[in-house]
């Protein structure tokens, strides 16, 4: 099968021209991060997984244990793997959409070292045990400051190239991706409000405490999936599903309506993490409404992206970054259902603290963020560097095995987490409980050994994915040193 | 001045405002995309912004996939 006749999409389109007046050297250097994190950071994820299966495999080792280790993974691969292409991506998106040159060289060069450095300090404090205690929010408070930084100058570079804009109307991907940024900058400084023990110190005290603070972490907590892992990640698929499909979005009215319903409706839906806690019970419910209604433009979102393809279908026969990016959306669909049912308390009541809870941020974190981005990465990686894709054949195989390693992912742990409810709330006949907690931890360890194999299905095919996304960039490297020495030979002959 | 603050402090009247407050404003926005029906139709012409970058004609199926759904 030769590779431009399955897929139009990996045919390059850089030319010398777009090359000087766009900024790619940055894109690059974000998006070969995002497949490196990606591959650190889903290898320390199916390494936490087998602990859960085989607890002696934390070999009494203090750095490398689940506690230390589960940071390092969700951080590596939500704020490495996810953030990288966040900003590979979005930096491309309005250099292309605005047809302006990215604003501040210099500056998106210091973005690029000032978050990948804080990453690294994040990775190597929590294997120190050095930690604030915050689910994916763990970074200490020094390194919360250079977030800051870096996160100012991300908004600067990208409000100001929106501003130098050639194109009058602002794209709709760009609007997801100045949402993201901005509301991502609220959460990050609320809830990092913290008094530090001392300026050489790496302790803190919340500026909150009690059920004040645990409102402010899921505020947070939410919010992160909404906007940095489902608003910004909407971006890049306004963008990329059009592009690699070579038809125009579905409707842009819709395309409005779910940005504009997604914005107002998220920031409410937090508190549903904290149902049955000491939270006032018309919070819980109002989160719970919310979340309900955010339904409507989650899959008015979906369907948006999937419609993309109407009349164009046999695209999924020949072209796999097709089906990367239409099965995220499928994903997307699935786990914007499966969350607001889950916020729904009488469900809450039997999957709050269970394995469920983990399948459900895995459908949307494996099955919509990762896939949505490996579709990206595959448009995006070729045209930067001006070749073909080298493999697209791995991009199958990389396929088959992400949607087998989620699908084992998440049964496994709907079973685990379904099981585990309904054992933690068996009552035998003198109301007594049926069970102890330690036979549903014994009940927990098959579905955890099937996780830790899906977990190692998706990490193999990210593997595939470096390997492939390596040689392509090799075959680029080649290919321009090849027409510079042309362009010297030509120089010399005509001189 | 002193009475507004206490009266939006107060959570069962900020409660009732906020909801009114956003549900009129996204209201508002879905009444302006589609009251009138050319800036509606104006609207749908920029989802075409991704297609017309100016190096697009280095995309053969790209503008193929484009005429075609256009001649449907």
């Amino acid at each position: 099968m030769s590779q431009a006749a399955t897929t139009a999409g990996s045919v390059p389109a850089t030319s010398v021209a777009s090359t000087e007046q766009y900024n790619y050297a940055i894109v690059k250097r974000f998006a070969i991060a995002a497949v490196l994190w990606g591959v650190f950071g889903m290898a320390a994820g199916v390494w936490i997984a087998s602990q859960l299966a085989f607890p002696f495999l934390n070999f009494d080792i203090a750095q490398i244990t689940f506690g230390r280790f589960r940071p390092v993974h969700t951080t590596a691969v939500i704020f490495g793997f996810g953030g990288n292409a966040l900003f590979a991506t979005s930096y491309y998106v309005v250099q292309r959409t605005c047809q302006t040159r990215l604003y501040g060289d210099s500056l998106a060069s210091f973005t690029f070292y000032g978050w990948n450095l804080a990453l690294i300090l994040g990775v190597i404090t929590y294997t120190m045990g050095i930690t604030q205690g915050r689910e994916y929010a763990e970074f200490n408070w020094q390194i919360d400051i250079i977030i800051l930084v870096v996160w100012v100058a991300y908004f600067w570079i990208y409000l100001q190239t929106l501003l130098r804009r050639n194109q009058p109307h602002i794209y709709v991907a760009n609007w997801f991706f100045m949402s993201f940024i901005l509301a991502t900058a609220l959460l990050h400084i609320f809830n990092n409000l913290e008094v530090p023990v001392g300026i050489f110190h790496t302790d803190s005290y919340p500026l909150f405490s009690g059920v004040q603070d645990a409102m402010r972490q899921w505020w947070y907590g939410h919010n992160a999936v909404g906007f940095f892992l489902t608003a910004a990640f909407l971006g890049m698929m306004y963008y990329f599903v059009p592009k690699q499909a070579g038809r125009p979005i579905y409707s842009y009215k819709l395309s409005i309506i779910h940005f504009w319903a997604l914005v107002f409706l998220y920031m409410w839906v937090g508190a549903h993490h904290l149902h049955w806690t000491a939270l006032p019970d018309w919070v819980s419910t109002l989160a719970a409404t919310f979340s309900i209604l955010l339904l409507l433009p989650s899959w008015g979102g979906m369907i948006n992206g999937i419609m993309t393809l109407s009349g164009a279908w046999d695209k999924l026969r020949t072209d796999p970054i097709m089906l990367f990016l239409i099965t995220a959306l499928s994903f997307y669909g699935m786990s914007t259902f499966e969350g607001p049912m889950m916020s729904l308390k009488s469900v809450n009541a039997l999957s709050h603290y269970t394995d469920w809870t983990v399948g459900h941020v895995h459908s949307g974190a494996l099955g919509w963020v990762a896939m949505i981005t490996f579709g990206s990465l595959y448009h995006l990686i070729p045209r930067l560097w001006g070749v073909n894709l080298y493999s697209l054949k791995l991009v199958y195989v990389h396929f088959f095995l992400a949607t087998i390693g989620i699908v084992l992912y998440i049964t496994a742990m709907w079973v685990a987490g379904i099981g585990q409810g309904l054992m933690l709330r068996a009552f035998d006949q003198y109301g007594n409980l049926a069970y102890t907690f330690t036979e549903s931890v014994v009940f927990l360890h098959r579905p955890y050994v099937v996780r830790a194999i899906g977990g190692g299905f998706f990490l193999a095919g990210m593997l595939i994915m470096a390997w492939n996304i390596a040689m392509t960039v090799r075959m680029g490297i080649k290919s321009e040193a090849r027409e510079r020495e042309e362009a010297r030979a030509a120089e010399a002959r005509t001189a | 001045m002193a009475a507004a603050w206490e009266w939006i402090t107060d959570l069962g009247n900020s409660k009732m405002f906020a909801l009114v407050l956003f549900m009129s404003t996204f209201i508002g926005i879905v009444i302006y995309l589609f009251a009138k029906p050319t800036r509606a139709k104006k609207f749908e012409t920029y989802r075409y912004i991704p297609l017309e970058e100016d190096d697009s004609h280095l995309e053969p199926t790209a503008r193929r996939d484009k005429t075609e759904s256009e001649k449907q």
